[in-house]
């Protein structure tokens, strides 16, 4: 696979490659890779990378996914307007 | 896991490590931090990130002045291989009331005093610096432009890597179970993957640090509270500086990456241990943000949660030796102003252990002011 083109944070144009990178230098989580490079923190909040990442931890580690660490799951669910939880719309 | 170390530090936020580094840097050798989850994963990582001089007390503000120049040449010094965006857009405090405005007064005089070039700036200046800014009964802001905020993820990292550099070993998910002392000194830590003999422990695990303290039989006077934040989608660059509103409890940012975050403090959170993320909150702050920062309406959530606080009884750090367990220090209580003083808490604890001049009297943040001894009440704390 082409690494350097697959891109797997797609709020954060986070590349395949990059976070290959980031496990060789033993960041060890999804909660890890995320706070060095945002991996996950958009609009989306991890819906797509968050399990890629996990796949490629697990291959790292020789793992099942399901014993991969998963992030908090935090609200909210999808982008909600500021003016929406002040009341005014 | 290594059987010794000289020196074991119990936290790997931003205090633990740039106090391995400052250590290191000073030619300390065989220095271990332990950290129960990974890096930042406590309260660094989940803290509003701002760094500001504009404080009441007089320790706060020389800590905060010396650690932006710390901040403004770290890339450099700890040679980092990514940014820790310090971006200095300044901070404006805003007053909408006359005690406020009395009391912000007072804090500038302190400032000068020591050299930061805070303003006090009229409501039509404070909507020049941020044009979306409600002046509607607003008093009078001050204003600093050498404030600002980093990146405390990266901050850590590059404190990480260059304290890794120097020979500084990490261990993360690694939880002390015990702390051991004979005749009134430490000797060894437990941990989850084995002993370390050591003859220094720094406790740097703020709202936890309580309960290692009592690990030796000590009673360390903080406790946690809950602070919640929320970051919104990105947008173009339109605020350079953090509002704050102490009126309003809320403090309101936008990041270099486009994002805003902000936070409001709420009077009645529990002493307690809970960092869940409420539905409470999300209302609160988005009416405190709306109402003093009106175009934020527009702005998406996209996530929201919380840290702890570590509390301690007048809002300032406790940097100490425990009584009864020599070699056993403390760098705890920081009370949400914790990651801007950072750089120079740190190197004020290590001018002491290692028995250096200390840049500014240590003893302000001991532990005999809970006994007795002169508080350092601040009064500027969101």
């Amino acid at each position: 696979m082409q690494t350097k083109e697959t891109i797997v944070c797609r709020c954060e144009d986070i590349t395949l490659e990059e976070i290959k990178s980031l496990i060789d230098q033993g960041y060890r989580t999804i909660d890890e890779i995320k706070r060095v490079i945002r991996a996950g923190m958009g609009p989306c909040q991890g819906r797509t990378c968050r399990m890629l990442i996990a796949q490629e931890l697990a291959k790292y580690y020789g793992i099942p996914v399901g014993e991969v660490l998963m992030p908090t799951f935090r609200p909210t669910v999808r982008p909600v307007k500021l003016g929406t939880f002040a009341g005014g719309e | 896991m290594q059987k010794s170390a000289n020196v074991v530090i119990i936290g790997g936020g931003i205090t633990g490590c740039a106090t391995a580094y400052e250590l290191a840097v000073r030619g300390v050798k065989d220095i271990v931090v332990i950290e129960k989850q990974y890096l930042s994963s406590g309260a660094t990582g989940r803290c509003g990130a701002g760094v500001r001089q504009q404080w009441g007390t007089e320790t706060n503000a020389i800590l905060a002045r010396d650690s932006v120049k710390r901040f403004e040449g770290m890339n450099e010094e700890l040679e980092y291989d990514r940014d820790i965006e310090f971006k200095q857009g300044g901070y404006l405090m805003v007053s909408y009331t006359q005690n406020e405005w009395n009391q912000y007064k007072k804090n500038v005089a302190v400032q000068h005093s020591l050299g930061i070039p805070t303003k006090m700036i009229t409501p039509q200046e404070a909507q020049e610096i941020v044009p979306h800014l409600n002046i509607n009964g607003l008093i009078g802001a001050t204003f600093c432009q050498s404030d600002g905020h980093a990146n405390p993820f990266h901050v850590v990292d590059a404190y990480y890597k260059a304290a890794s550099r120097l020979g500084v070993k990490f261990e993360t998910y690694t939880s002390v179970t015990g702390i051991t002392r004979e005749k009134g000194k430490v000797t060894s830590v437990q941990t989850s993957k084995g002993d370390i003999a050591a003859s220094m422990v720094i406790n740097a695990c703020g709202y936890a640090a309580g309960t290692i303290c009592k690990m030796v039989g000590f009673e360390l006077p903080l406790y946690p509270q809950r602070h919640q934040a929320l970051v919104t989608e990105p947008v173009e660059p339109c605020q350079g500086p953090m509002v704050i509103s102490l009126h309003h409890r809320l403090y309101c940012q936008q990041t270099p990456h486009g994002s805003f975050i902000m936070g409001v403090g709420d009077p009645n959170e529990p002493k307690d241990f809970n960092i869940n993320s409420s539905w409470e909150f999300l209302e609160d702050v988005a009416r405190q943000a709306t109402t003093v920062l009106p175009l934020l309406k527009n702005l998406r959530v996209v996530r929201q949660w919380s840290g702890l606080y570590d509390m301690s009884p007048d809002a300032n750090p406790i940097l100490d030796e425990v009584p009864d367990a020599k070699g056993m220090w403390v760098a705890a209580g920081f009370s949400g102003h914790g990651f801007m003083v950072a750089p120079q808490t740190a190197v004020l604890l290590v001018q002491k252990i290692l028995g250096q001049n200390c840049f500014m009297p240590i003893e302000r943040f001991g532990l005999e002011r809970f006994s007795g001894g002169e508080l350092l009440l601040e009064s500027a704390v969101v």
